[in-house]
């Protein structure tokens, strides 16, 4: 039903993470359940996912503070399964921060270079250095215990920049943080990646925070993943229906699939008519038969007056009305449909945001729509 | 700071006026020119200090009760250590019943526990000596020693380790550099209460105690004595003094160790 889960970058360039169907149990519950996946140099990748699918297992066996049950890790072409977390060139931001706290911000950063025999002031330039790219310049001597979240969680990041990993994972770090300080880090961590170029590996369950900031997102549920791909791709190409309704929001329409037509797939939706789509617009391994048609609040339109048209039109009643600010969610009722429909529209100038119980003209295009099997 | 009634403020004053005033008594006669512990008051003198620094059975008490103080003192936080780290790092069975079988010494009545002690050590045919109150000291000492080490190892952080061992650094680093730090703190508050407690208890020591008397022991000896007794409430007051400025370096140590190694969120005022 899903496509393959496995997404290679390309076979020329080595990985820079390589999975091998790793698998993991903690005592009788299995975590990670065979999977495979490919992670490039440069790529800023998020593993996606609700709490307990395994996404910050798969980040400690990347980390080496979990070995597999089975499976194999290889991190910039060397296997390295079975190395200790000191061996990897890799380095872990963590959820709690983990900022120790009898040490000061200077010496925090400082911690993992002390053993490589630098000099006191090859060391202490080395810091400043860091300590400014993450914004936290002239804090070398402060205590780690007088630090807000938002400085603690620069401080780690800065910790483990410093000592020049292959690859940085990120284990939740935006969670504690509150909704302002939060959209400013994402875009903070991807100007980072960018100018440092290295490869970043971010564990989170906000699918918003994975779109915003990644190249690609693996999705997972349960031990597996169910989905690769870019931002892009996720969203407007879901897999199942799984997986499209945990990436924003999607209305689903029970439907048929007919069969060919020429070029173009038959479907029908049991409350929006027949369509005709084209083949990438569901999963090429279809079978005729029932499926589960998709199509997001944002491709459909609240038609304002009667001269707007669109390919395809349908009257609806309006349930119920959530302001947003720059955007309006509507929930319609259609008389062929059980359940609501979801409608989001942008407030622009000249629109005037309904009230519960108007009757409304809704438009899309059979372009928005995706079948999942 | 929002106004108390009044009635909890005369009911603080009374409290610990009722507590401190049999103590305030120490200092008063023990700079009293009078072998009478008695008012009024003849005088001020230092002479009862002086006898103090001249009576040898009474410096041989106080080095049994420092020997014995430190050793328990020592011996009780290694356990204190050994079971934290039992009790924070790993699951096994009968962990919460072990756990009340330690802290059971805190409530049992001393006597019970001094004479069952004393029985036990006639039957094996074992001599009482200073070891024997050590042993003894260290079942009364070894409850809070798990209680304030327990806190510490708790408070520490497991990612803490992991963050260590991410940045480069082996198990024996960091031991050294982190978790001791953060644990010392803690360790220092479990040395100096158990020194305290061996310091100043009696009912123990005097059932298992030989022929080399602890300090409280020599004190209770000596109210045979009524002529003797201004010299004790010398010793009372230095005795007194001792325990005020050990208890006080404990406290700050104590606060310092729950700061540290809680490694919280956002900065509070404290």
């Amino acid at each position: 039903m899903a496509s393959p889960a496995k997404a290679k970058i390309s076979t020329k360039i080595l990985p820079m993470v390589d999975l091998k169907d790793i698998r993991k149990s903690f005592g009788d519950l299995e975590v990670v359940k065979g999977l495979d996946l490919e992670i490039g140099s440069g790529e800023f990748f998020s593993l996606l996912g609700p709490s307990g699918c395994g996404k910050t297992t798969l980040l400690r066996m990347i980390a080496g503070f979990e070995t597999p049950n089975s499976g194999v890790v290889s991190i910039a072409g060397q296997e390295m399964t079975n190395f200790d977390a000191n061996e990897r060139p890799t380095n872990m931001v963590f959820q709690s921060y983990a900022i120790f706290p009898h040490l000061s911000v200077g010496d925090n950063v400082a911690y993992g270079l002390k053993k490589k025999g630098l000099s006191k002031n090859e060391l202490k330039k080395r810091v400043d250095d860091m300590l400014k790219l993450v914004d936290l310049e002239g804090l070398y001597d402060r205590p780690s215990f007088a630090l807000s979240g938002g400085q603690k969680q620069r401080v780690a990041l800065a910790r483990a920049l410093i000592m020049q990993p292959k690859v940085l994972l990120l284990d939740e770090p935006l969670s504690a943080l509150d909704k302002k300080l939060r959209e400013q880090m994402q875009h903070e961590l991807r100007r980072l990646q960018r100018t440092l170029g290295i490869t970043f590996i971010l564990v989170t369950h906000d699918q918003e925070e994975a779109l915003i900031m990644s190249d690609r997102i693996a999705v997972m549920f349960d031990g597996n993943i169910a989905q690769v791909g870019q931002p892009q791709e996720i969203y407007e190409r879901p897999v199942s229906k799984k997986v499209a309704s945990f990436i924003g929001i999607m209305n689903f329409i029970d439907g048929e699939y007919l069969g060919k037509k020429g070029q173009k797939l038959h479907v029908r939706t049991n409350s929006l008519g027949e369509v005709l789509l084209e083949p990438h617009q569901m999963p090429s391994d279809l079978k005729l038969g029932k499926v589960t048609v998709g199509l997001r609040p944002e491709m459909m339109t609240v038609l304002y007056s009667a001269k707007e048209k669109s390919e395809h039109e349908f009257k609806a009643k309006i349930k119920n009305v959530s302001y947003y600010g720059d955007m309006t969610y509507y929930s319609v009722t259609i008389s062929s449909l059980d359940g609501d429909i979801s409608i989001s529209m942008r407030n622009t100038a000249g629109r005037h945001v309904y009230r519960i119980g108007d009757e409304v003209r809704i438009g899309w295009g059979t372009e928005s729509i995706v079948v999942l099997g | 700071m929002t106004r108390q009634p009044r009635a909890l403020l005369i009911f603080v004053i009374a409290y610990l006026g009722f507590l401190y005033a049999p103590v305030i008594l120490l200092p008063i006669f023990a700079f009293n020119d009078s072998a009478i512990i008695a008012f009024p008051l003849s005088g001020f003198t230092t002479d009862w200090f002086s006898w103090l620094m001249e009576d040898e059975s009474l410096f041989r008490a106080l080095k049994n009760s420092l020997i014995i103080a430190v050793t328990a003192s020592i011996i009780s936080t290694i356990f204190g250590v050994l079971t934290a780290r039992a009790m924070a790092r790993h699951q096994f069975l009968g962990k919460q019943s072990m756990f009340g079988l330690i802290m059971a010494p805190l409530f049992l009545p001393e006597i019970i526990v001094g004479v069952s002690i004393l029985i036990v050590l006639m039957q094996l045919g074992l001599a009482l000596s200073l070891w024997t109150v050590i042993a003894g000291h260290v079942l009364l000492a070894t409850p809070f020693s798990v209680s304030i080490l327990t806190t510490a190892f708790n408070n520490l952080d497991r990612s803490l380790e992991e963050a260590s061992l991410d940045l480069g650094e082996n198990r024996r680093g960091t031991f050294f550099r982190v978790i001791l730090p953060l644990v010392t703190p803690g360790l220092i508050s479990s040395l100096l209460i158990g020194f305290t407690i061996s310091l100043d208890e009696f009912v123990i020591a005097f059932f298992l105690t030989g022929t080399d008397p602890t300090l409280p022991v020599y004190i209770w000896s000596l109210l045979r004595f009524p002529s003797k007794l201004p010299i004790v409430m010398a010793l009372g007051f230095i005795l007194l003094v001792t325990s005020l400025i050990l208890l006080s370096i404990f406290e700050f140590y104590r606060r310092r160790s729950e700061t540290l190694a809680g490694g919280g969120q956002i900065s509070e005022n404290k």
